[in-house]
């Protein structure tokens, strides 16, 4: 993580709370994070773009030793992620039991809590997804 | 360019070294290559450190000036290179590129890591350092964790069984029994290694590379320099690193490291060979899954098929490709720093008929493959036996 900082976490508030990523204004590419040239044509006239709130799991595993910061939350599901525009993100899983995750399985994002900056320190939301049956 | 050559080598024993510190391990390997090579250390020009946790692990910087002072060769060029767990492949390339330039003559590159004075999560944090702090660490991923997401990409895309690929842990620990400066010095079933805790699902406690300490390091020349003396020559015959998008998000197929087909592809048009010519690899191997993906995209298997390879003995000692010879990186280990100095050092072993019971007979052209992040920064180097 990195020493204990507010304003870096700040700066990121909008990108993580609300998923905006880039696109690229000359091929189209949309891609998260977001960033000032497209990785994929090399351009960089980027726009700001909101991304789908929905998609589904490409992999998953299911972290049972973790790095500092997350030592309480497990057993935990991290997943790739690939959102219905075809924009791809690394997100944990959440509202889910690891046996039931499934590739393919259609999730959505939630706003949640992602981890605190030790025991001083400030607590950094942003988004993980759940089942998408679990609204239904 | 002038012609490289490799004149020196050293490790220590990769363990939980407890008694020593990050320099004592680094001028140990140190000063075995030095020897090793034939010269003095005031003969050297420049130092590369190849190193990735010190700042967080030791709350060290520096590595050039601290690693040059405690050799006791004040005035030199140094510097600490870091590409994650690549930074001993990637100083490799920086060494190389030294002396084919001409500005030096004697440069030594060691890697060096000392994991065991930190706890496991800690640990894990390190590690994660490889890839996006802001965006993929934040999610608790750990490195585990993102390749774990790669073998079960390629299990589903493949169509390969776990017990196949697990295969690759056994061998690598069958050949660490021969090896003295080995983590693990024990044979390993399939049975165990399948039994064997999850760590981040699919990947087992043993399909995973332990964490360690250890230094390696070698001594680099220009070739002519070394052509009056009667010993085995080893030139570097290709140094080429690549990267790749550092995240797995941003890639169109996480089942191939497209940095690996990109070094491997253009080290081989360096030295003027194709796969087939290798002798001996030494690759990186950090999981299970990750070692057959490497055999498939260095070229030795088609997509898909490098389990295969494992499973019909074509990495042993005696067949086609031999491939980890003195434990890989689950069983020699991975002090991350040191790594791909390691793998050069145990390749140079082979081609001067040095190996031991791991030797492959008349070894001429050895590739050590190292990965930084999954499959981020790839260095592939081959060396040649050129007398």
């Amino acid at each position: 993580m990195g020493v204990p900082s507010v304003p870096r976490v700040w700066r990121e508030l909008k990108y993580k709370y609300r998923l905006i990523g880039s696109k690229c204004l000359k091929c189209g590419t949309v891609v998260y994070p977001p960033r000032m040239v497209c990785p994929k044509c090399g351009n960089n006239h980027m726009i700001e773009e909101k991304l789908p709130e929905t998609g589904r799991v490409l992999s998953y595993t299911v972290i049972r030793y973790a790095p500092r910061g997350f030592e309480r939350q497990v057993p935990y599901v991290v997943a790739l992620i690939e959102l219905d525009n075809g924009t791809k993100l690394i997100s944990q899983l959440t509202d889910v039991k690891p046996e039931d995750v499934k590739c393919g399985m259609r999730v959505e994002a939630v706003f949640r809590k992602l981890r605190e900056q030790g025991p001083s320190g400030i607590i950094e939301y942003g988004i993980k997804f759940r089942p998408l049956s679990a609204t239904a | 360019m002038r012609e490289v050559a490799v004149i020196g080598v050293g490790v220590t024993k990769v363990a939980e070294h407890w008694e020593k510190s990050l320099r004592d391990l680094f001028v140990e390997a140190s000063l075995k290559a030095v020897e090793d090579a034939g010269i003095s250390l005031r003969d050297l020009d420049a130092v590369y450190v190849a190193n990735m946790s010190s700042g967080y692990l030791q709350g060290q910087e520096h590595l050039g000036s601290l690693m040059s002072t405690w050799l006791g060769v004040p005035g030199i060029a140094a510097c600490k290179v870091e590409a994650a767990c690549a930074s001993g492949g990637v100083a490799f390339h920086q060494g190389f590129l030294a002396v084919a330039s001409g500005l030096y003559d004697y440069v030594l590159v060691g890697g060096v890591e000392k994991m065991s004075d930190a706890i496991t999560p800690d640990v894990l944090s390190a590690l994660i350092m490889a890839d996006d702090q802001e965006y993929v660490a934040s999610t608790g991923a750990t490195f585990v964790g993102l390749n774990a997401l790669v073998y079960r990409a390629y299990m589903e895309k493949y169509g390969v069984k776990q017990e196949d690929i697990a295969l690759l842990a056994v061998h690598d620990h069958a050949y660490a029994v021969n090896n003295p400066y080995a983590q693990f010095r024990n044979e390993i079933t399939l049975e165990q290694v399948l039994s064997s805790p999850l760590v981040a699902d699919p990947i087992h406690l043993l399909e995973s590379s332990p964490t360690g300490d250890g230094a390696a390091a070698v001594i680099l020349a220009p070739l002519e320099k070394v052509k009056g003396c009667n010993d085995v020559v080893i030139k570097v015959a290709a140094s080429r690193v690549a990267v790749d998008h550092l995240s797995l998000n941003e890639r169109e197929d996480i089942t191939t490291m497209t940095a690996t087909v990109r070094a491997a592809k253009e080290a081989y048009k360096m030295a003027k060979i194709d796969a087939k010519d290798v002798d001996v690899v030494e690759m990186h191997d950090a999981f299970t899954a990750l070692g057959i993906i490497n055999l498939e995209d260095l070229g030795f298997a088609e997509k898909g098929k490098g389990a295969l390879m494992v499973k019909e003995g074509e990495i042993e000692k005696g067949g086609k490709t031999p491939t980890n010879l003195f434990g890989g990186l689950k069983a020699r280990g991975h002090p991350v720093g040191a790594t791909g100095l390691y793998q050069i050092v145990e390749i140079v072993w082979q081609l001067r008929g040095q190996a031991g019971k791991s030797q492959v007979e008349g070894a001429e052209i050895g590739l050590a493959q190292n990965i930084g992040g999954v499959g981020s920064t790839v260095s592939v180097n081959i060396l040649r036996r050129v007398r």
